[in-house]
């Protein structure tokens, strides 16, 4: 199929349609307006529902009716929207209900900035909702990334019926890239007999819920999910390496900082330092395992990212101490330039030698 | 060509990020990896709007452009005074000199001066200046060629808008006439 010179947030929507998603629920935000005017132009195209709600709170639980009936669906918001969401997002994960939730997200904390920012990674990683629950987020970093992940993001959240959040920031969503929409490869998914869209007398009624008072039953039902989080964790990871061999120094990053960063390892390599990236796809599940695989030429690490330092927590549990975890970052809407990475990398290099 | 990293820039209302976005369609049209960046914000009417294209042979990385610009289109005087320090030495600077009296004050870039708006004044429709400034910008590093930008463009018009492509090509080769 042809290329097609898209925005991010529309491009993430077209995925999703193509995904077959027919329901969307959300509430205006920057930046990732054009995400719910796109579905709102679209949907009622195919037959399906565009509903701008009167707040976030009210959308998340518009997806939990809608994902209810076994439809596919999504809402999307950006980092203090997708706050609002977190109760809603618990009580998905508790009555184990599919969806895809997109954060196209910008600095903070309370109502922040506009621009881009990586903050919300703890927000997406450890969940701002109660109780034990995860799910999958996918970072992708560029505009092909973020369509293919967000088609995938569908057959993961009913295979596994699960939401899956799909994470960029301000820039994934506002700008412009080539995009391809290829065709879904075809997964074998797990008939949808839980859904309440009524028992026609022909069987006992469905309920969804997230509602438990009995302790024991509940604890089954965490050692239930636990176990599937284990496999996600299993099965579901994914990661990129990016110049790996004979690496002095490994950087981590993920989504469009990752991209900033492999300008930086470019640029590095030519004045004759060998830097390598591991570049997190899914951070939750977090690649921990990719670390092992670090070249034994390495003598230090560096976690870069739009925040203050969150993602770094993960670099530290999985490097079990072994190599000493340095951090750069900028916060706010402000974005990392090549060059002061490099300057990092440099400043480590030089005192790891 | 490596990698071009343009920087496009003028005051809402000018075209410069219709201009950015037609340039990183015919670099999709030819082939070449394309991103566009536009700036956003809680901008006004009148206010300042620019964006980064980046087209070139290799993956794009970063599609933000820093220090690195190989090209800066400047369609107003605050432009001018902002991106002029982005261009990296031998950079090219396109500047639309029936709205800016200032010349550029670094000695280490190439300077173009090109009278867009009086040109798209004769032309007859004061819209068209983005593409009298991006006709002189892709003769100079003809990274594209002039027709890919019009098939471009007869694909965002569409097929009600197909009166406008005559006036739009005129435009453009009027712009690249400037600096031959």
């Amino acid at each position: 199929m042809d290329k097609v010179l898209m925005k991010g947030n529309e491009a993430i929507g077209a995925a999703a349609i193509k995904a077959g998603c027919k329901h969307f629920f959300g509430y205006p935000i920057t930046p990732q307006n054009e995400l719910p005017e796109f579905m709102s132009r679209e949907l009622p195209k195919i037959d399906g529902v565009f509903v701008q709600a009167e707040s976030e709170v009210a959308a998340i639980n518009m997806i939990y009716g809608a994902a209810g009936t076994g439809a596919r669906v999504m809402t999307s918001s950006s980092s203090p929207g997708i706050a609002l969401k977190q109760e809603g997002i618990s009580y998905l994960a508790g009555a184990e209900l599919p969806c895809v939730i997109v954060n196209i997200s910008r600095g903070g904390p309370g109502l922040g900035g506009i621009q881009p920012s990586q903050a919300d990674y703890y927000q997406s990683t450890r969940g701002g909702g109660n109780g034990d629950y995860r799910h999958l987020v996918y970072a992708p970093a560029t505009l092909q990334e973020a369509v293919d992940l967000t088609i995938e993001a569908f057959d993961i959240a009913d295979y596994y019926r699960n939401p899956v959040i799909v994470l960029g920031d301000g820039m994934i969503g506002q700008m412009m890239e080539p995009v391809e929409f290829k065709e879904p490869k075809k997964r074998d998914l797990p008939d949808k007999d839980w859904t309440t869209t009524g028992t026609k007398r022909n069987r006992k009624p469905n309920i969804i819920n997230s509602l438990a008072l009995d302790p024991a039953e509940l604890e089954k039902h965490n050692i239930k999910l636990d176990k599937k989080y284990k496999t996600i964790e299993e099965k579901e990871v994914r990661h990129e390496m990016y110049k790996m061999d004979n690496a002095e120094v490994v950087l981590v990053a993920y989504g469009t900082t990752s991209r900033i960063v492999k300008n930086a390892i470019d640029a590095l390599e030519e004045e004759g330092i060998s830097v390598g990236l591991i570049r997190p796809i899914t951070l939750w599940p977090f690649p921990y395992k990719a670390f092992a695989e670090i070249p034994n030429t390495c003598k230090a690490l560096l976690s870069v990212e739009m925040s203050m330092g969150q993602m770094i927590d993960d670099v530290k549990i999985a490097n079990e101490g072994k190599l000493p975890v340095h951090f750069y970052g900028r916060s706010g809407g402000m974005i990392p330039t090549p060059e002061a990475i490099m300057e990092k990398v440099k400043e480590i290099w030089g005192g790891a030698k | 060509m490596a990698t071009e990293k343009i920087i496009m820039a003028g005051f809402g209302g000018q075209g410069v990020m219709s201009m950015g976005q037609l340039l990183t369609y015919a670099g999709m049209i030819e082939n070449k990896q394309v991103s566009w960046l536009p700036s956003y914000g809680p901008e006004m009417r009148g206010g300042t709007a620019n964006c980064a294209v980046i087209v070139s042979d290799s993956p794009v990385g970063s599609p933000i452009i820093t220090g690195d610009a190989t090209a800066a289109i400047v369609m107003n005087l605050p432009s001018l005074i902002k991106f002029e320090e982005n261009l990296k030495p031998e950079g090219k600077l396109v500047i639309n000199s029936s709205l800016i009296e200032k010349k550029a004050e670094r000695k280490d870039i190439n300077a173009y001066y090109v009278p867009a708006n009086e040109i798209a004044n004769e032309l007859g429709n004061s819209k068209v200046a983005n593409m009298v400034m991006l006709g002189a910008y892709l003769e100079l590093t003809k990274i594209v060629p002039i027709e890919t930008v019009i098939d471009a463009l007869k694909k965002v018009f569409g097929p009600s808008k197909q009166d406008l492509v005559p006036l739009n090509k005129e435009a453009l080769e009027r712009g690249a006439n400037c600096v031959k």
